[in-house]
């Protein structure tokens, strides 16, 4: 088995066990307090959006600066979930996770048949997918949290508290993913038509729109216990290392596997050359909406991680000026380098929330907001491509595949 | 028939019809820049179109691929209305084009480019990609394979894993027929291959438009600049100017016809012999 693997496999199997085990370790013995565990908490889940949006723009040329409203869906779904939960209201978990799959198998119902049609408009293909995705949470609100809710419950209860409650943080993430896919597939479909700068300002609004419903969950939107703009409280402090470790590992590792697959390929052919990619025979639209809503699953992911860390949600953290950051990070990193992204995005959180917040001198704390934008004018002017260009860490990099030894003899013969 | 010229021999008027376009007018807003097109290529066939700069031809070329929808008229493909439907899906119905001007994936490698072209045949989905599937495997090698297969046919081979912008010019027109080739075509639209290459290249060219046609069994439309490549490679012409087919026929007689002397070849007859 451990033959059969390649060497950058096995190097970075071993690499993620021994930063997994001597982080545990750092944290059980208290070397490390509450305060650095959260930076490096920070540190993933600002990793994880960053490779999300790296995935969008580095990989697939769509400029995005809505990662924030997705990381925020992701962070507030979730945290209502598992809120909800502790309050031993189990219709949270109801109406998200089985919303979200009715949604999903309505999606396919709606696409298989658009797909009997030809010419249909932008806007009408985005009418169907919205009613659908209505009709299904309010099949869920309406229908299901009274049918399955007592069922979830006596289930859940039965079980151990600790098993029920990773059961729960479980279901928590994956609906705020799966909210934050649907928002963004649904947001995607008639916006990522636009050219790449038109999309990148119509991003920079959702996440607008997105922090001004937060500001009003209390008044416009039914969530009393989001609190609006005075920020939820109350969320269970569920997140623990395994879980972080775990998520940004699934993260690394589906946007490793599509990218390197021919859906990777074909994604990363609509950034070289849209029309071109179109007129051999790849779908561009379907495709850009892919890579858009796998990033935005990431933030979502991401968002839920956070929530259950700072066990404290404030739209203000989700302000379009926030949705900067993923982007200074790819653009730091190197675009289109995963490795990049990943030990920037820690870096980016560990010098700024980090070092820099508790080794200014007293009464200097804010200048850090000062040191950031001088590091990044110089670091473009002196280094445009990103702190690590292309390079990747062999398990990421691309594998071609091995030449054919005949090639020689018949190269010789060729024209 | 209509859109082909009188003579063609009977055994060729046979086979079965590949492309039709009737009556194709186009307009880009009040500018008309196709008009009354008609055209129809019969399997096999090796046919030019040309016409002086901004005659309409790669507008065709266009109109056929769906960069652009016909304002008027029909444009079929083996008996298929292409009209009004999206580019990705004319293409894989089995029609390839090239540009005029280079339009490689530059950034990418040349093995890249052509396996990019197989995506709509990869045969394998995006949960096959994620969980490492034995069918992502296999599909991904056998991929692999033909692409290398097809790079070692265009003399490719040994440069498969070179950045496509770096290549010399011919090299990188020799590999965007490979790609367009790469998805199995069998109507290739080729816009102005010659374009930019001196006279050696352009044999080499006239070698591999033969050599692919056979090898491939493909029928080929053929936007060309270079009257020596149109003259001596297609079996009829068609012949545009300002949008409108001004005449049609076998080289010679093109050659001849007093409308095309005066609308092209007026200019270039001393450069052709």
């Amino acid at each position: 088995m451990l033959r059969r693997m390649r060497k950058s496999t096995v190097y970075f199997i071993a690499g993620g066990l021994i930063i997994f085990v001597v982080i545990q370790l750092l944290l059980s013995l208290g070397i490390l307090n509450n305060y650095w565990r959260g930076i490096i908490f920070w540190g993933a889940a600002i990793s994880m959006v960053a490779l999300g949006l790296n995935l969008i723009y580095g990989f697939n040329g769509q400029f995005s600066l809505g990662q924030y409203g997705f990381y925020a869906i992701g962070a507030y779904a979730s945290a209502d979930i598992t809120y909800r939960w502790v309050h031993s209201d189990p219709s949270g978990i109801v109406v998200v996770l089985f919303g979200s799959l009715l949604t999903l198998g309505l999606y396919v119902a709606v696409t298989a048949f658009l797909r009997r049609f030809y010419g249909v408009t932008v806007m009408a293909r985005f009418t169907f997918y919205i009613l659908a995705t209505i009709l299904a949470f309010a099949i869920a609100v309406a229908g299901l949290v009274p049918l399955l809710g007592p069922a979830v419950n006596s289930i859940l209860q039965v079980l151990p508290a600790a098993i029920s409650r990773q059961i729960v943080f479980f279901v928590a993430l994956l609906g705020g993913a799966c909210l934050a896919g649907i928002a963004s597939f649904l947001f995607g479909i008639p916006v990522l038509e636009l050219g790449s700068d038109y999309f990148g300002i119509a991003t920079l609004g959702f996440t607008i729109i997105v922090k001004v419903l937060l500001d009003n969950t209390d008044t416009i939107l039914p969530f009393p216990e989001m609190k609006g703009a005075r920020g939820m409280i109350g969320i269970p402090q569920w997140t623990t290392w395994p879980w972080v470790f775990a998520s940004l590992l699934l993260v690394i590792l589906v946007m490793r596997n599509v990218l390197h697959s021919s859906v990777g390929r074909a994604i990363v052919s609509v950034r070289e050359d849209e029309r071109a990619a179109e007129l051999v025979g790849i779908d561009a639209a379907t495709t850009k909406v892919l890579a858009f809503v796998l990033g935005s699953v990431f933030a979502g992911l991401a968002g839920g991680i956070r929530a259950h860390d700072l066990a404290f949600l404030h739209p203000q953290s989700f302000n379009f000026i926030q949705s900067f950051n993923p982007l200074i990070i790819v653009v730091f990193g190197g675009l289109s380098s995963m490795t990049g992204t990943i030990i920037t995005g820690f870096f980016w959180i560990f010098l700024l929330e980090g070092l820099l917040r508790l080794y200014l001198p007293e009464g200097f704390e804010t200048w850090r907001l000062v040191v950031y934008p001088l590091v990044l004018l110089v670091m473009m002017l002196l280094r445009p491509e990103g702190l690590f260009g292309r390079y990747e860490i062999p398990f990421l990099r691309r594998v071609l595949p091995p030449l054919p030894t005949k090639t020689v003899e018949i190269q010789e013969e060729a024209v | 028939m209509n859109g082909r010229p009188e003579g063609i021999a009977p055994e060729i008027e046979a086979r079965p019809v590949v492309l039709e376009m009737d009556n194709v007018t186009h307009f880009f807003g009040s500018l008309r820049a196709v008009f009354d097109f008609d055209l129809t290529l019969r399997h096999g066939e090796l046919v030019g179109l040309i016409g002086p700069n901004g005659a309409g031809k790669t507008t065709v070329f266009n109109l056929i691929t769906g960069v652009y929808r016909a304002t008027q008229g029909d444009i079929r493909y083996k008996g298929a209305g292409l009209v009004g439907l999206p580019s990705h899906e004319i293409i894989q119905m089995g029609i390839a084009r090239t540009f005029q001007n280079i339009r490689l994936f530059s950034n990418l490698t040349v093995l890249d480019n052509v396996r990019i072209a197989y995506h709509p045949h990869s045969g394998y989905g995006l949960v096959d990609s994620v969980l490492h599937t034995k069918r992502f495997r296999a599909k991904e090698a056998e991929m692999a394979e033909q692409a290398q297969e097809f790079l070692e046919i265009f003399g490719l081979g040994e440069r498969r894993n070179d950045i496509a912008g770096s290549l010399p010019y011919g090299l990188q027109r020799r590999l965007e027929i490979a790609r367009a080739l790469a998805a199995y075509p069998r109507l290739l639209l080729l816009d102005e291959p010659a374009a930019g290459m001196n006279p050696q290249e352009i044999d080499e060219l006239m070698d591999l438009i033969h050599f692919i046609r056979d090898r491939f069994d493909l029928t080929i439309l053929l936007v060309e600049h270079r009257m020596r490549l149109v003259m001596n490679i297609c079996e009829w012409i068609t012949v545009m100017d300002f949008g409108e087919i001004i005449a049609r026929g076998f080289p010679a007689d093109v050659r001849k016809d007093p409308h095309v002397v005066e609308a092209y070849l007026g200019r270039q007859a001393v450069e052709i012999r």
